[in-house]
């Protein structure tokens, strides 16, 4: 039984070659084979969101997908978001509102939130708590990540 | 942390899915759909599969079909599907995009699958709760052919179902309800996404003012989901008032039989479906 197989994964639109076995997560091939760290990980059994990636575009946990399932697929990570020089307008957010401190939530937290805001701009206030209790900080107690997100969709629609 | 060795497969129909499972169920071969708990319990170790059969490939099993008075849902149909507009009219539409919003965290419902969900069964699952409610239909598939389970006999414990090994659920159909069909679905956890320690779907119809066709499920309290029926004949008949609601919620509340756990007493669980059933029936109105 041969253990490893060759697959190609895109991220951030570069295509990884990688040979591994299918029993590897995405994360964990993300990371390790892709070389892309910025990606978190956390449980490693989908409670914490520490490793959210978005995959066609929607929020998923990357250590609840095998990695040999993400073929042919759009994978984006924290390291995706920036142009250049230049910050993603979450990531600025999360430094203007100081929505992070010891950061290991952030990654997970930056592409949730980019994800849905892509998807959705208009999305509820409601909804958007809902959707940012999906991951764990254990540090900034919410309010400052909530007041970041806030601020970026409000811009996107004042933008519109 | 990291889940033990097992073959990957990708068959790209459901007939060679279900040869594949045929084969390979004798070394515990299981079937992949969306993974949001087959993989965790893999992580733990708690399941070591001996082969994966990944049916995220298979374009046919993504489709919500709706004919003259059921929809059908095929086994690769995330949960997100039943939120925001859907395909699916009327109450049970309307009914599904208000459970689904209960099921875990948005990223999760991105990938995981209402047939997954079944076949899984944990007691605290949403859809299997509505699945009971509503009388709905598993088909299931082997290389012995298709057959389909009524949810009555196909919930047979906590995590245990009329499923064989070598069974793929490739579909669960759900009646559509009448038009003028009421529903109220209601459920505790402590933090928002986690596991329900219970929860009651209620649905009823008025004739004359009064309560016809009333179907009251709880879920997450006992081993599986189950309709409930001292609780509907309090109801039917009555008209939709406070005052039968109590008599239907505290019936519901005797007729179960809770499981206890390190936080949950009987007891606690007993009192938890009264409220829920209460409230549940409430918001139906």
């Amino acid at each position: 039984m041969s253990d490893k197989i060759e697959i190609t994964l895109t991220v951030n639109g570069v295509d990884h070659r990688v040979r591994v076995e299918p029993r590897k997560t995405l994360v964990d091939v993300i990371r390790d084979d892709c070389g892309q760290t910025g990606t978190h990980i956390g449980c490693e059994h989908g409670v914490c969101g520490a490793c959210t990636i978005l995959l066609d575009g929607e929020p998923v946990r990357s250590c609840l997908m095998f990695a040999v399932q993400a073929q042919g697929l759009q994978i984006r990570t924290v390291e995706g978001l920036q142009n250049g020089e230049t910050l993603h307008p979450m990531q600025q957010a999360f430094m203007s509102h100081h929505a992070l401190q010891c950061g290991f939530c952030t990654p997970g937290f930056l592409m949730l939130a980019v994800g849905v805001l892509e998807k959705r701009p208009d999305i509820g206030d409601e909804e958007l708590l809902e959707v940012l209790s999906s991951n764990l900080c254990r540090c900034t107690g919410y309010q400052n990540i909530i007041k970041a997100v806030r601020s970026v969709a409000a811009d996107m629609r004042a933008a519109r | 942390m990291k889940p033990a060795k097992f073959s990957y497969h990708a068959p790209g129909s459901v007939d060679d899915a279900v040869a594949l499972l045929g084969q390979l169920a004798s070394e515990d071969g299981r079937i992949l759909a969306g993974g949001q708990s087959l993989v965790p319990t893999m992580a733990f170790r708690v399941a070591q599969p001996g082969h994966l059969i990944d049916i995220n490939g298979i374009p046919s099993l993504g489709t919500i079909s709706v004919a003259k008075d059921r929809v059908r849902i095929g086994a690769c149909v995330r949960h997100a599907a039943f939120e925001g507009k859907t395909a699916i009219p009327g109450p049970t539409g309307a009914l599904l995009g208000k459970v689904v919003r209960n099921i875990a965290h948005y990223p999760i419902r991105v990938r995981g699958t209402f047939c997954g969900s079944l076949a899984h069964a944990d007691p605290s699952s949403e859809w299997c709760c509505t699945v009971a409610a509503l009388d709905g239909q598993m088909i299931a598939r082997s290389p012995r052919g298709e057959r389909v389970i009524d949810a009555t006999n196909y919930f047979q414990g906590v995590m245990s179902t009329a499923l064989e090994a070598d069974e793929m659920l490739t579909a669960v159909e759900l009646p559509l309800l009448p038009a003028d069909t009421r529903c109220g679905f209601q459920e505790f956890s402590r933090r928002p996404g986690d596991f329900a320690i219970a929860m009651v779907l209620a649905t009823y119809r008025l004739e004359n003012g009064r309560i016809a066709d009333p179907r009251i499920a709880v879920g997450g309290a006992e081993v599986a989901p189950r309709r409930i029926a001292e609780a509907e004949a309090a109801l039917a008949g009555q008209p939709a008032e406070p005052a039968a609601f109590a008599r239907a919620a505290q019936a519901a509340s005797e007729a179960i039989e809770p499981m206890e756990d390190n936080f949950n007493t009987a007891a606690y669980r007993r009192a938890l479906v009264m409220t829920l059933a209460q409230r549940a029936l409430e918001k139906a109105r």
